[in-house]
């Protein structure tokens, strides 16, 4: 085996992204001004955004053969490709919000940055992993990153709190993963996976599923719903949502969902694409427990990170059910709605921290109390987020829902369809409470605006591009479709 | 002809709103700095308020002429769509920018941006809270609602349908009375959820069908009887909440009480449209089959609102809910006229909608228009209106004659056609919808005498204004019209004619594969 058989340019993106974080954290090491932190950031972003553009410089024409590198552990289609995109832009989204926010909380390391950038090259190979190694591998990598991004506030009880929650549950569900890919290997004696695809083609024409296989997917749907948070598995989503600091929950809520994606696809659409039959169930029913219960319990909840945190969860749901279709229209749509979801919530937290102010989070429903008249143009942004949260047209994530649903009814699952669709209005209702909360109801406290606000002006432009953006696309939402729709083609 | 004109009654005043909306922005972020010249933003706040109220008249005024040529190029003598414009937009589902209107929906747009100008001359002074955003709200919505009357994709139909109930809900959570929150929300996810069901159902047309999500495909889609059925019942989840038929009607009392006026007017005079316009596209033509399968459930439903609900106008003592439980009523007309299945009920059925949109939004107006001055709604703070506003008065009592069905004006000609309609399929149908000529005038009447007659009640009333220049000019318009319509309705019977027939023809051939 030569070196250049391993191909490595493939994987540029990611050995740029790499190198970077190392560099960031060597200047952080030689610089000693007081401000490093903030350079940091904005060498961070300008790293996501450098690997953001040799994605693109690199983005393999949709009809064309996919390329392997090392080995065929690692594919470079234009689906991963896609997302690549995606998390780098929604990373340094997250980045951009937090800036100033870090700094006043007292979090701003240069370490905070570069976990970041390991976390999102983390993700980044997941999107490209083509063996359960290299997925393994990716999501290890993201997810550590994570952990330790969650404890980043060290002086902060619930921070604390929620990152050995995280951490604790984040490696069950890893373990357990491992178990199902560790069931799956001595199946079929294969980690790569067309090869397990391959290996399987027998399997699923049987008339029984060997009852081995079938524990090694009930496994592998486990682990998957508890990476997604997923409900019966959502239990610590909530808590980490709201114990971690803004900064990073807007990073967690992003790109690493695009991330799960790819897991998701990955592992189910591609190596057990010829078992939908098995996981087809298990889906539709995490999906719609999912949506349930997100939508049922956020209307309880009075803290916003929180109900954004059940609505994460209900999203996911959302989310399930074009995967559980089992066909490409419904992966496309599922890809659709996860680029769409993040975007929305990237933006929703991030007007969480456009909002915290020195002494106070802003992070109580009651906080938003007549924000129409106090901040009328950060309120116009919140309310565009919200509709389309809750999928009403004109927005983008009216679409999105449109996507799902589509593909659910195309795959003859009709009455699914109408159950999510009746779940979708008890989950209108917690996001109409946000803009009865900011329009209808007089401001209760003013005292709250007296103290400055945190976030600087890149973050409140970048509020603004980021809510609007959702409403703008609308002309040009057929060709985001045609394109989800092309790389999946491509790719499954 | 290749004006876009449709294209330009929807987006002129959607992106008016928004310039209007930038307008009257006046207060920033930064509004801690403010304090010190608070005078000086008041005035400034003053002027860009006259600002937004003028574009606002300016943009609905511009919108209304223009859709004149919609009724004076209109062809009546076809069924065909016309004005149609067509536009790829997202090819991965196939969903098109089409538009076009027939005999049915060109009246509903006139009717549309005609009560636009009614209500934002209705809003001018009243209005002195956040004028720019009220100003927008409206504009906005009128373009969307012509986007709903004149969509012949059904995503952009259903798009357009959902966008509208952003600005209503703001409207009503924003300007609305005490109770408003609880009222905005139960009229938004009320409509949300019947809408929902209907997406599926579009949903799963787009799948029958091929892949295509014309309207008018759907139209000539062959389908088997129990799709069919669900199919309706999707449908009328979306479209009896809207008209609303009872049993879900219970949002509209309460959604009209604590509306602000413009609000009500809207909703009563346009938005209910919606429900019929969609019965009248959807529904019928689309599953006719099961549409005469269930009949008689729909006569049934239409027999109770135009019945129980007219005994329950009786009982209020809110002229506001009277007016608002006097609309389910007629509303039941329109629905009775749509499922009988004869050119006669059909025609009534639309001509209904429009008169009910003048008379209901000029019964609104009328209770706007005592509303600023004495602050209640209560039948009982009132009593001889007429002494100090003869003008009005005169008014009140043609438009509440109206009401009750009298001969002379537009709510005679509906409903004396719904009632022959129903003659040529049940004696006893008519029987039981005739009686609510009675039960309309019963309230109706009751109502202007214990509001306008009698003796003066109190000090308030006595020193009550009479209406003004501005106030008669909305009033007189919409006067005219209900004669006009009610003494001639020949212009209007004429465009809708053939695309009735049409409609009939339609319906009356079986669908089933």
């Amino acid at each position: 085996m030569t070196f250049a058989s391993l191909k490595v340019a493939a994987a540029l993106p990611e050995i740029f992204l790499a190198v970077a974080a190392c560099a960031i954290l060597l200047f952080s090491a030689i610089n000693s001004s007081d401000n490093r932190a903030g350079r940091a950031c904005w060498f961070a972003v300008a790293a996501l955004l450098i690997t953001a553009l040799l994605v693109i410089a690199g983005f393999p024409a949709v009809d064309a053969a996919a390329t392997t590198a090392f080995n065929a552990m690692f594919i470079g289609d234009a689906l991963s490709a896609l997302m690549k995109v995606g998390m780098c832009l929604l990373c340094a989204a997250a980045f951009l919000y937090g800036r100033e926010y870090n700094r006043a909380r007292g979090i701003a390391t240069c370490e905070y940055y570069v976990l970041g950038l390991f976390s999102a090259a983390g993700m980044l190979v997941m999107a490209s992993a083509n063996h359960l190694l290299t997925l393994y591998l990716g999501l290890e990598l993201m997810s550590l990153c994570l952990y330790a991004l969650v404890a980043s506030a060290r002086e902060n009880k619930l921070a604390s709190e929620a990152a050995m929650k995280y951490f604790v549950l984040g490696a069950l569900a890893s373990s357990i993963l491992l178990y199902g890919m560790s069931l799956l290997y001595g199946l079929t004696g294969a980690l790569e996976l067309p090869a397990i695809r391959a290996a399987l083609v027998s399997a699923a024409d049987a008339d029984a599923v060997d009852p081995a296989l079938a524990l090694a997917v009930v496994f592998i749907v486990v682990a998957l719903a508890f990476k997604l948070g997923a409900a019966p598995f959502h239990m610590w989503l909530p808590d980490v949502y709201h114990g971690a600091p803004t900064s990073t929950t807007a990073f967690l809520s992003a790109a690493p969902k695009i991330a799960a994606f790819a897991v998701v696809l990955r592992l189910l659409a591609d190596g057990l694409g010829d078992l939908t039959g098995v996981w087809q169930s298990m889906l539709i029913i995490l999906a719609l427990l999912s949506v349930a219960v997100g939508n049922f319990i956020a209307i309880a909840q009075h803290n916003l990170k929180r109900m954004l945190a059940y609505s994460a969860v209900s999203h996911m749901g959302f989310f399930l059910f074009g995967i559980a279709a089992g066909n490409a229209a419904g992966y496309s749509a599922s890809l659709f709605y996860v680029l769409i979801y993040a975007v929305m919530s990237v933006g929703a937290f991030g007007a969480v921290l456009c909002l915290a102010r020195d002494g106070s989070e802003f992070e109580r429903l009651d906080d938003l109390r007549g924000l129409s008249k106090r901040q009328p143009r950060i309120a116009l942004l919140i309310l565009i987020l919200m509709l389309s949260m809750a999928g009403i047209p004109p927005t983008a994530g009216f679409f999105a829902k449109l996507a799902v649903i589509q593909a659910l009814v195309g795959a003859g699952l009709v009455w699914v369809a109408v159950a999510a669709v009746l779940l979708a209005v008890v989950g209108a209702f917690y996001y109409l409470r946000v803009i009865k909360l900011m329009y209808f109801d007089a401001p209760a406290d003013d005292a709250m605006d007296l103290a400055p606000a945190i976030a600087d002006r890149p973050a409140h432009v970048l509020l603004a591009f980021n809510a609007l953006i959702i409403i703008a696309i609308l002309p040009w939402i057929g060709a985001l479709i045609a394109l989800c729709n092309a790389v999946i083609a491509a790719a499954v | 002809m290749n004006t876009p004109l449709l294209s330009i009654l929807i987006w002129l005043p959607i992106i008016g709103g928004v310039l209007v909306l930038g307008v009257g922005d006046a207060r920033g972020d930064n509004n801690g700095n403010g304090d010190g010249n608070g005078n000086g933003d008041g005035n400034n706040n003053g002027a860009r308020a006259a600002l937004a109220r003028k574009l606002a008249l300016g943009l609905s005024s511009a919108v209304l002429l223009l859709s004149v040529p919609l009724y004076t190029q209109f062809d009546a003598g076809s069924a065909a769509m016309q004005f149609t414009e067509h536009a790829r937009w997202i090819d991965a589902f196939n969903i098109h920018y089409a538009l076009g209107v027939d005999g049915i929906s060109m009246p509903l747009i006139l009717l549309t941006t005609l009560l636009t100008v009614v209500v934002v001359v209705a809003g001018w002074q009243v209005i002195t809270e956040r004028v720019a955003q009220y100003m927008a709200a409206f504009l906005i919505m009128e373009g969307l609602m012509v986007g709903v009357f004149s969509a012949l994709d059904a995503v952009l139909f259903y798009l357009f349908w959902e966008a509208m109930l952003i600005p209503m809900f703001l409207i009503i959570g924003i300007w609305g009375g005490p109770n408003r929150i609880y009222a905005t929300i139960k009229f938004f996810l009320y409509t949300l959820l019947g809408s929902l069901l209907m997406l599926v159902a579009l949903l799963y047309l787009y799948h029958a069908s091929g892949g295509s999500f014309s309207i008018l495909d759907y139209h000539r889609l062959p389908l088997a009887l129990t799709p069919q059925i669900f199919i309706f019942l999707a449908f009328f989840a979306a479209f009896a909440v809207k008209v609303p038929m009872f049993p879900v009607h219970t949002w509209l009392p309460d959604a009209h009480v604590e509306a602000p006026t413009g609000g009500s007017v809207i909703l009563a005079a346009v938005m209910l449209k919606m429900g019929g316009y969609g019965f009248m596209r959807f529904n019928l033509p689309v599953t006719p089959d099961a549409s005469r399968e269930l009949a008689w459930l729909m006569i049934t439903l239409s027999l109770i609102a135009v019945v129980y609900i007219a005994l329950v106008a009786l009982a209020q003592r809110d002229m506001k809910k009277l007016i608002a439980y006097s609309s389910i009523s007629h509303m039941g007309f329109v629905t009775l006229g749509l499922f009988l299945f004869n050119a006669h009920g059909f025609e009534g059925a639309l001509l209904q909608m429009i008169s009910h949109g003048f008379i209901s939004g000029a019964l609104f107006l009328c209770v706007g228009v005592l509303y600023d001055r004495m602050h209640s709604r209560q039948l009982a703070d009132y009593g001889g209106v007429a002494t100090p506003m003869p003008v009005f008065a005169a008014f009140m009592v043609l438009f509440a004659l109206a009401n009750a069905g009298l001969p002379g004006t537009s709510g005679f000609v509906g409903e004396l056609l719904v009632i022959l309609g129903a003659f040529q399929v049940n004696a006893w149908i008519a029987a039981a919808a005739a009686l609510t000529l009675i039960f309309g005038a019963a309230y109706t009447l009751w109502m202007v005498k214990r509001v306008v007659y009698g003796a003066v009640a109190s000090d308030k009333v006595a020193a009550l204004t009479d209406v003004n220049r501005r106030e008669i000019l909305f009033l007189a318009v919409l006067a005219a019209l209900v004669l006009l319509v009610g003494v001639w309705p020949a212009p209007l019977l004429e465009v809708m004619h053939a695309t009735l027939e049409h409609l009939a023809q339609h319906t009356a051939a079986s669908k089933l594969p």
